[in-house]
């Protein structure tokens, strides 16, 4: 229910974060991210619309310079909730790293998960206040 | 100690691996990289664990198979410390999922952290469990989540109240348990709390009835308040964003009053202020507004019905559609198509605005305009959306054009208000997505052409105009060629002129050039090859003048490497050379194709007889049945009954389903009585032919020479019609089962003696019915029967039918009676012919009803046959 998945993925399609909420063999999710990637890509020149059907699922996508991110809802979900949980996303991230890019990811790469888990659990959103998710990243950070 | 393959730290090897050119080069890396992490696995080490995890978990988001790691896992878990715990749980979720026998191991684990005095270790293990339990654990674990949902941190306890969700998901059992505990965490203050506590509320509602009844009495007020707080509440800047308090939980709780509001009147009641309130309170101008005034905007779809509040809803929505932001429309699109649901008219409104958005440039919002306005259509606008439509469909790109015409299509046939332009449109469509169109959709249309028979000329005319212009079109072409074929005649002659068209002189080599075109082009398919040589066989008795011409194309084909296009063409050629005499009455037009039985049929998806019927009249028993063609094995449906009368539709009915007895009568057609329609839909669900139709004589003789493939034979059958007989009828539409298993035709019945004793099947006091049995030679299973109904009484019988039905096992064939009216002491009689393919194990059994007209009125009588003769 809710959120299915979460990819980040750069121009080249490269993954460079992904969480999945539900089970997929790894030959699936590879496929699963091929197609998306291609389908996001392709449309980016042309239209502005920020939802792609994609079999039974919609996905949400938004681009960040050179980091697309996209998520994967079931047909019930709010679009535009999701649109704005994708900037919460960036805005949090954004937060912790200071201007973070997508080298800041990929090198911390846990610290990216902890952060995604701290918001998102089973695939529904359960915080939103950039503080309460950061603290307990902050203290971890502290006692390392 | 560290030995001396100690493991590069992660950056560097994410360092290494971005270096890679090539991806060769990355899996050798990546090879190398897997290893040493082997290698530091097995040596147990427990100060790299850490690394080696979050470098496997780079891995593993590469693609990369790491089940080794598992264990590791596990070990990180078990460990005391706090940072390999953390590691340990998100190699867990990310590695591992809730399919892996592993996963049980960590049960035991997951059980004293939940219980660890360290709320954050408590908060990793919720964490862990809320993503990946599996049902065994969901259950084992129930009792530790229930006690945290109270615990005194309010991290825990959000954690803990989404845990709950899924283990609710995985067990709905449980559900219960979780009641009361949901139901306090409502009145949170706490935010994260609130929208967990909100989230498991709903998912609770969703599966479980008793748990929504209860919400909605007694929370239904506590949700509607913290609603309204919020949405009143001050600047908070923990939670705002873009000038909205929270506008998840906003969304949230708008979320489960749907759920508590739908189908309940007062809780519907309750909401209305709320809704309204948010409704014209939340600023549009940014997304998180906006966000919640969908929301907002699909719960008052969802609950009971207030008017003032759909209208409101109906207005945002209207002012999404003329946002320019692609994604508003599209949202808006969206809920545009639940709303028509009940209010059609204020969505009609904005049919100008959707229409444009079926030619947006970008193409989700041009899929749901589109679905949106096949829901619209209604008959006063369907020509002009059609028009639209088809304007647009010139200029779409390809992938979209077969959206377009096949929702097209689906608009035209339901909604056309007359038949030309029905026709007109689909020429259209045709014309310009010919390759698109699916085979049911111009074999409907070309029912509808032959039902139309006042406008025969003006469809050839303008078909033969439009395949000059788009030969590529392969559908075009087929219909095109079946038509000219036909119509030939009419077109040549310009018949039937309507007073909007303009005269065109088409000679008769022209209409055999197009029909040479569609043979000799190399992209033609098999399919309208065929149809073409059909259309040629008409056209030459048609046109007699170019017959020679016409014949030398037929030779040509013999030589075809196709075996459907080769053994046609023999076939016809010797129809062309031989057989001068039968071949105009071979080729007559054909009769009218029923529309009723055809939707029917094809509202049952029966695709074998669909495509029976457009095919070519011809009615060659050819026992080739050509695959693509004609599908004659129309589901296992041997018998061939006879259609009512009057449409004279020869449609393989099909014995398995329903026997459909079309109402449709054609005036001018025989008169026969309507029984046909009075199905004899027993359970035994065969239905029964009335034998008064009198096209069955024809059909039953073509159908039996499937063996014998000698065309003069059958037709010699054929032209010893029945009593009464349809002219019309004579070539009798092709949809005979031309793999008929059943032998020798009627003709030959009877040959043989009775071998058995006829019996009495039926007596009353006013009727009498015998029957007669010969065994014909060669089929055991074939049984021939006379049936002689004598009229006992001292007055006529009018309107005389005998319906049968049989069980499954038996097959049945009806002849025409002798006569339908029955003359006092008098006598009829009627061949049935019957085939048991439980030949010696059962004999057989029919259920019989006979309906007369005495004295004017309508006598029914029914009776069950069970003294056939052992052995039959």
């Amino acid at each position: 229910m809710g959120i299915r998945f979460i990819l980040m993925v750069n121009k080249q399609g490269q993954t460079r974060l992904a969480q999945y909420y539900e089970w997929l063999t790894l030959e699936e999710r590879r496929a699963l991210e091929g197609e998306i990637v291609r389908k996001c890509l392709a449309r980016n020149d042309q239209q502005k619309c920020s939802f792609v059907e994609h079999r039974n699922y919609k996905i949400v996508y938004r681009r960040y310079a050179s980091l697309f991110f996209m998520v994967g809802v079931d047909d019930d979900e709010n679009e535009l909730a999701i649109l704005e949980f994708i900037h919460l996303l960036v805005e949090t991230m954004d937060k912790h790293f200071g201007n973070v890019c997508e080298l800041d990811i990929m090198f911390h790469l846990e610290k990216a998960h902890f952060m995604l888990e701290e918001m998102v659990m089973n695939g529904c959103i359960v915080e939103t206040s950039k503080a309460n998710i950061l603290s307990p990243i902050q203290l971890m950070d502290k006692a390392h | 100690m560290n030995s001396i393959f100690s493991g590069t730290r992660l950056r560097d090897m994410i360092r290494s691996i971005r270096a890679c050119k090539t991806a060769a080069e990355e899996r050798g890396v990546v090879r190398k990289e897997c290893a040493d992490i082997r290698a530091s696995i097995n040596e147990n080490d427990p100060h790299d664990r850490h690394r080696n995890l979050a470098k496997l978990m780079f891995i593993h988001m590469l693609g990369y198979p790491t089940h080794f790691g598992q264990m590791e896992c596990l070990k990180l878990i078990a460990s005391p410390g706090f940072p390999e715990k953390r590691i340990g749980y998100l190699g867990l979720m990310l590695l591992l999922d809730e399919r892996q026998e592993v996963l049980m191991l960590v049960t035991n684990s997951l059980k004293q952290d939940l219980n660890h005095t360290n709320q954050y270790v408590v908060g990793l293990a919720l964490c862990a469990l809320g993503n990946i339990c599996s049902a065994e654990m969901a259950r084992d674990l129930a009792p530790e989540v229930e006690r945290l949902i109270q615990f005194r941190d309010p991290n825990i306890r959000k954690k803990a109240a989404l845990c709950s969700t899924r283990i609710v998901r995985k067990v709905p059992d449980l559900a219960e348990n979780f009641i009361n505990a949901a139901s306090s965490l409502l009145k949170e203050k706490h935010h994260g709390v609130l929208i967990t506590g909100v989230q498991l509320c709903y998912e609770l509602c969703t599966i479980n009835d008793e748990a929504l009844e209860y919400f909605r009495k007694k929370c239904t007020e506590g949700l509607i308040k913290t609603l309204r707080d919020i949405t009143n509440s001050a600047y908070q800047p923990e939670y705002d964003v873009a000038g909205i308090t929270d506008p998840f939980l906003h969304i949230r709780l708008l979320k489960l009053l749907r759920v508590l509001g739908h189908g309940d009147a007062d809780a519907s009641d309750l909401m209305t202020d709320i809704l309204a309130q948010v409704a014209t309170k939340t600023e549009s101008n940014k997304n998180a507004g906006n966000a919640v005034l969908y929301e907002c905007v699909e719960t008052i779809m969802a609950i009971e019905d207030t008017s003032s509040l759909r209208v409101l809803a109906i207005n945002i929505l209207g002012r999404f559609l003329s946002n320019r932001d692609n994604n508003i429309r599209y949202v808006a699109l969206n809920m545009l198509m639940k709303a028509i649901a009940f209010d059609d008219q204020a969505v009609q409104r904005h049919r100008v605005t959707i229409l444009e958005c079926v030619k947006d440039p970008d193409a989700s919002i041009r899929k749901r305009a589109l679905e949106l306005v096949s829901l619209l259509v209604n008959e006063n606008n369907v020509k002009q959306l059609t028009k639209e439509l088809i304007d647009y469909l010139e200029i779409s790109d390809e992938d979209f054009k077969e959206d377009l015409s096949a929702k097209i299509c689906s608009i035209v046939e339901k909604f056309s208000p007359e038949k030309i332009w029905y026709i007109d449109q689909m020429l259209k469509v045709l014309s310009e997505a010919g390759k698109f169109v699916k085979d049911d959709v111009w074999h409907a249309l070309i029912v509808v052409i032959s039902n139309a028979s006042e406008l025969h000329g003006y469809t050839v005319r303008a078909l033969y105009k439009a395949v000059l212009t788009y030969s590529e079109q392969e559908t075009l072409v087929r219909v095109a060629i079946w038509c000219i074929g036909e119509y030939g005649d009419l077109l040549v002659n310009n018949v039937g002129m309507l007073g909007i068209e303009d005269p065109i002189t088409v000679t008769e080599s022209d209409a055999v050039d197009v029909v040479e075109d569609a043979i000799t082009r190399h992209n033609s398919d098999m399919t309208t090859k065929a149809m073409a040589l059909v259309a040629l066989l008409k056209l030459s008795s048609r046109f007699p003048s170019i017959s020679e011409r016409i014949k030398d194309i037929i030779v040509k084909q013999k030589g075809s490497l196709l075996l459907e296009m080769q053994q046609r063409a023999i076939e016809f050629n010797s129809i062309v050379d031989r057989h001068k005499n039968i071949r105009s009455s071979l080729v007559e037009r054909m009769p009218v194709l029923d529309e009723a039985t055809f939707n029917v049929r094809r509202a049952g998806s029966l695709p074998a007889s669909v495509s029976t019927m457009a095919k070519p009249s011809v009615s060659i028993p050819n026992g080739v049945a050509a695959a693509p063609l004609v599908d004659l094995l129309d589901l296992g449906s041997d018998d061939i009954m006879a259609a009512p009368s009057s449409s004279g539709a020869d449609f393989l009915q099909d014995l398995l389903g329903v026997d459909l007895g079309s109402s449709s009568a054609q005036s001018g057609a025989t008169p026969g009585p309507k029984a046909g329609a009075d199905l004899l839909m027993d359970i035994l669900s065969i239905g029964t032919p009335s034998p008064a139709q009198n096209n069955t004589s024809s059909i039953d003789l073509l159908s039996t020479a499937g063996i014998n493939n000698n065309p003069s034979n059958a037709l010699d059958t054929l032209s010893s019609p029945a009593p009464p007989h349809i002219a019309t009828t004579a070539s009798a539409g092709g949809m005979f089962d031309l793999l008929d298993g059943l032998s020798p035709s009627p003709s030959k019945e009877a040959t043989n003696g009775p071998a058995y004793p006829p019996i009495v099947a039926y007596e009353s006091s006013t009727l009498k019915i015998e029957f007669t049995f010969a065994k014909p030679s060669g089929n055991p299973q074939e049984t021939n029967v006379q049936a002689t109904f004598i009229n006992l009484s001292p007055n006529t019988f009018t309107d005389f039918i005998f319906q049968a039905a049989v069980p499954k096992f038996l097959q049945l064939h009806l002849d025409p009676a002798s006569s339908n009216t029955l003359p006092a002491s008098g006598n009829i009689t009627q061949n049935l012919r019957v085939t048991n393919s439980q030949h010696g194990k059962k004999s057989l059994v029919m259920r019989m009803r006979i309906g007369y007209k005495l004295n004017g009125k309508d006598v029914l009588e029914e009776g069950q046959i069970n003294n056939f003769p052992r052995g039959l």
